[in-house]
């Protein structure tokens, strides 16, 4: 497996994203500068959290210009596997290879804790192998990650069953009380319609191993792995 | 072109008071010189000479501090920052900062560009930063106005570090009304270098090229420095531009950038432009190298027209450093900073002559001595003038038995208001406003454990860190509070699971020309020093911020205290405050043959119940507290403790308190014994210190007494965690018996219902 991590001027989880590709899951992994004009030979393309271009504008609007992500279009509408994590899933929906917005938290304030989440979908490559019934703890750190999308956008997502997460309480329902940053219907997470590429707010990159204090992030991962084969 | 007329003012004795410098500080200038200064060489002086830049009336004191160590790789004040060897061929670097002034005027950008600079100074030297920390002061939340400050320096720092993209692990958050105005804000940072692979602030080699690269340079933050030497007032809102205006965008780039400048080899010396920007840069790297400079400032990248070389070389303009190329090596240098598409602009060269020569236009405006403008070289050093402060004597003569002891029916009572108090209650509403994640090293985070637990990846070992300093202390006692601000910042690194190695310190106190401060300062700085060498960890270096005063007052003396601790092996190591288990033995380990004292001096309990902040600083003698610590981190290290916090604020009951909310399911049944003739208040909320709290497996309690007794420490058995409710009774009668959710709701709720 070659993970691919796309690294723009401000991202500063793509070192994170690295070593669990790398360290923790022992697969080939390199980073691919935004500069470039080819992923080159990748499986799966990561792109990662932090500040891209200082999140000037708009969260990830400037960042989808940048050179790379044509190739990451084309690669994801051929069926490639992308995972957006935080201001990645911001830079995809900017890019159009997801429906909907990410707007300021409805407190207006940066957050940065453990939350839950529920596994909606279990078809994806990312969540096969997840356990819909048991929730995951997963650390959100964001600004701007209230998700929004058109009424109609929403119902087809849920139709879809492109809905992978939504935040819940530690019971897996999804309250009000346990939406952390104003989510249309506690969404933290969604699919394209083929479901090759996903966009999350929480991070699963960040506890995907037990001396962090929590590892349930490492099941993406695994699926990820499962999915294209890779014994885990 | 209009820029290249110069209209300057002359200068004149008026003018340089003005600029802040003394009359015979003048004096000095001119007889170097030669000659009467120009304006820009005027402005050079004056930053360079301000309290700020030169610790003019702190380095003769600082110079007493032990700075010397085995691991300590150089020595305080030759480097942006400490450097220590923690083994394994790495070093941290470290350092705290203040940004007091600034954030007064304007918290966010003031609080932002404290972050921002805190971090040059670790990556300047080639470290990258692993994690960032904090330590704040305000005056009372009821201020609406104080609201204000604390909001806009909480966000500041966390818009700054989580767009940078460093963790804020740990850090304090206090309150008093003599913070009123004027907040204290202090930064630190850490970073990992491999030894031997650092870079240096030094200019050597004779036409060596010297690059500006970063940011451009605008007016934001000219006299940033000389604006920090005096007292704020109310004429301080005029100095709103004096303050920089951070982009942690741009210093995200500068930090990859010059990790990779220094690691290509291209690079001979380099130092981030923090206060007094490119006029302290040139000059330390010149005096350090014992070397010259010339500076084209013309060449200087500008983002404002019309700039003269007067503000370009007193900007202080964030996310800029001057580095000095090795000839031969600029394409290499260059192509770097172009691939994070900053500025690489070579503005001039090293000469051998030891003076700083700056042109305009190929005119000469400046041409200064370097040495003579450097700390250490010919920068003015005073002792001022002492005097025991009028007010210790009230404060001491403070006698417990003038106000009532509390009674086992209100000491419940007593404890939910201390839980509920500012300075004691969760600061979760502010460190979840700061990553505290990000690079995936932290083991623990804020709010677990007397110190925050970062690993270095590759390795089984990590870092405890932590600031510290209980300002109350200092002010009742200064030289006892001293060494309270390092002993309570190394237990808090030992409860952690770390090994205190070395301090960084930033010393806040008021106007140092008042004989009053000045007394404190000495005393205060004396303290530490003496903890320091009980508790062998070396003074790295740091920062001293005078003139922090308001109409009011001097702040309480504040040497805020910033502990690097080490941690060999974080998976049998790292410990948190917690109850874990339902049957595990609370111990308390004290000093030996240790009683319940009869003190409740310069409590937290004095301060919110009373009213009062009056009496000594509580019971510390440094030899009894090295035996605990020492004790604690065999234990620890042995993996006998499930559980460690130390009693510091509010006591030992808010101690067993927090170790319950920590729990989140779990209480206690604890059973104290006192002598007869003891307060209540002070055993369940006096402030002795060398006091931890441990919890234990049962089946550890014999090889824990093995190494009490052996160390000669007490360990004392308080009682048992259960399920139930937090239950304390003192000989035999209950004082406490509370619920852990109405503590837990008390205790989180504080802050917020000020904030939200």
């Amino acid at each position: 497996m070659q993970f691919g991590i796309i690294e723009f001027p401000g991202s500063n989880c793509d070192h994170d994203a690295y070593y669990v590709a790398k360290h923790v899951f022992d697969q080939q992994t390199s980073f691919i500068w935004h500069k470039d004009h080819s992923i080159g030979d990748v499986d799966v393309v990561i792109i990662p959290g932090g500040f891209s271009y200082g999140d000037a504008l708009r969260s990830g609007a400037i960042a989808r210009f940048s050179p790379i992500m044509k190739d990451v279009i084309r690669f994801a509408n051929n069926g490639g596997l992308v995972l957006g994590i935080c201001n990645g899933f911001q830079i995809l929906c900017e890019s159009g290879l997801l429906p909907g917005a990410l707007m300021k938290n409805a407190l207006l304030r940066f957050v940065c804790k453990n939350i839950f989440v529920r596994p909606e979908n279990r078809t994806s490559p990312f969540t096969r192998t997840l356990d819909s019934d048991s929730v995951l703890q997963i650390p959100i750190a964001h600004g701007e990650g209230n998700y929004i999308a058109a009424d109609d956008v929403l119902c087809r997502l849920e139709d879809e069953n492109r809905i992978a997460f939504r935040y819940c309480n530690d019971e897996g329902e999804a309250t009000s009380e346990s939406n952390p940053n104003g989510s249309a219907r506690n969404i933290a997470g969604i699919l394209n319609e083929a479901g090759n590429v996903l966009g999350m707010m929480p991070h699963p990159e960040r506890c995907a191993e037990e001396i962090l204090g929590r590892s349930d992030g490492a099941m993406i991962f695994e699926s990820i792995l499962v999915s294209t084969g890779v014994p885990v | 072109m209009s820029t290249e007329v110069l209209s300057e003012p002359e200068v004149t004795l008026e003018l340089a008071l003005e600029h802040g410098l003394t009359k015979e500080e003048y004096g000095w200038v001119v007889t170097a010189l030669a000659r009467t200064p120009t304006f820009v060489e005027l402005g050079i002086y004056s930053v360079m000479w301000s309290e700020h830049c030169s610790y003019k009336n702190s380095i003769a004191l600082l110079r007493k501090l032990p700075r010397e160590g085995e691991m300590i790789l150089v020595e305080a004040g030759e480097e942006n920052a400490g450097l220590v060897d923690i083994g394994d061929g790495l070093a941290v670097a470290f350092k705290i900062e203040s940004h007091n002034h600034p954030s007064a005027v304007e918290p966010y950008q003031g609080a932002a560009t404290g972050v921002g600079g805190i971090q040059r100074d670790i990556f300047t030297m080639g470290a990258r930063p692993i994690c960032s920390l904090n330590s704040l002061r305000f005056g009372s939340l009821d201020n609406p106005r104080v609201r204000y400050l604390f909001d806009g320096v909480v966000r500041g720092i966390g818009d700054y570090g989580n767009s940078f993209g460093v963790p804020t692990v740990a850090g304090e958050v206090s309150f008093d009304p003599s913070y009123e105005g004027n907040p204290i804000v202090n930064a630190m940072s850490v970073g990992i270098v491999k030894v031997g692979e650092t870079a240096s602030a030094i200019a050597t080699g004779v036409g060596n090229p010297v690059y500006i690269v970063g940011s451009s340079t605008g007016r934001d933050g000219i006299h940033g420095a000389t604006f920090a030497s005096e007292e704020i007032s109310e004429a301080s809102e005029a100095k709103r531009p004096s303050v920089q205006v951070g982009d942690p965008f741009t210093e995200k780039l500068l930090l990859e950038a010059t990790l990779e400048a220094i690691d290509s080899g291209a690079v001979v010396g380099i130092q981030d432009m923090g206060a007094a920007g490119l006029t302290c840069s040139s000059c330390e790297m010149s005096a350090k190298g014992e070397s010259g400079m010339e500076i084209h400032v013309d060449r200087v990248p500008i983002r404002q027209v019309g700039m003269t070389p007067y503000e370009i070389m007193l900007s202080e303009s964030q996310e800029r450093m001057l580095i000095v190329c090795e000839k031969g090596s600029e394409s290499i240098l260059e192509s770097i900073f172009e691939k994070w598409d900053l500025h690489a602009v070579q503005i001039g060269e090293v000469t051998d002559d030891k003076r700083v020569r700056i042109y305009w236009y190929g005119e000469v405006v400046a041409d200064v001595p370097a040495d003579h403008l450097v700390l250490g070289g010919g920068a003015p050093i005073y002792e001022r003038e002492m005097e025991r402060p009028a007010y210790l004597t009230k404060t001491r003569a403070f006698d417990p038995e003038s106000i009532p002891d509390v009674t086992a029916s209100d000491s419940a009572d007593v404890l939910i208001r201390l839980l509920g108090s500012l300075n004691i209650a969760s600061k979760r509403w502010v460190f979840e406003q700061y990553d505290t994640m990000v690079r995936t090293n932290t083991v623990v985070g804020p709010g677990l454990s007397d110190a925050a637990v970062v690993r270095i990846k590759g390795t089984n070992r990590g870092l405890a860190v932590k600031t510290d300093c209980n300002g109350r202390y200092v002010y009742l006692n200064p030289g006892k509070g001293g060494q309270i601000a390092v002993a309570e910042a190394a237990r808090n690194v030992v409860c952690s699971g770390g090994l205190p190695v070395a301090i960084t310190n930033c010393l806040n106190f008021g106007n140092p020309y008042k004989p009053d401060v000045y007394w404190v300062f000495k005393e205060a700085v004396e303290g530490m020093g003496e903890a320091c060498k009980a508790l062998n960890t070396p003074v790295t270096g740091g920062n001293v911020s005078f003139y922090n005063e308001n109409p009011e007052g001097a702040v309480f003396p504040t040497p805020t205290i910033g502990m690097l601790g080490v941690v060999d092996d974080i998976e049998v190591q790292t410990t948190t405050m917690s109850f874990k288990e339902e049957g595990d033995v609370i111990i308390l380990l004290s000093p030996k043959d240790w009683i319940h004292r009869n003190d409740i001096n310069g409590s937290e309990y004095l301060s919110v119940i009373h009213d009062l902040t009056a009496g000594d600083a509580p019971h510390l003698l440094l030899s009894e507290e090295v035996d605990v610590q020492h004790t604690c981190y065999t234990l620890i290290k042995k993996g006998y403790i499930r559980g460690a916090h130390d009693v510091s604020d509010g006591g030992l009951a808010t101690c067993l308190a927090e170790c319950s909310i920590a729990s989140e399911i779990l209480g206690a049944n604890v059973q104290l014994t006192a002598t007869k003739n003891t307060r209540l208040d002070a055993v369940l909320f006096g402030e002795a210190q060398s006091r931890i709290v441990l919890t234990v497996e049962l089946r550890h309690m014999d090889s824990l007494r093995a190494i009490t007794d052996e160390n000669g420490v007490s360990a004392t058995r308080l009682g048992i965690v259960t399920e139930g409710p937090l239950i304390i009774t003192v000989n035999g009668t209950e004082a406490v018996n509370l619920a852990r959710e109405k503590m837990s709701t008390v205790y989180n709720r504080a802050i917020p219902a000020y904030m939200n």
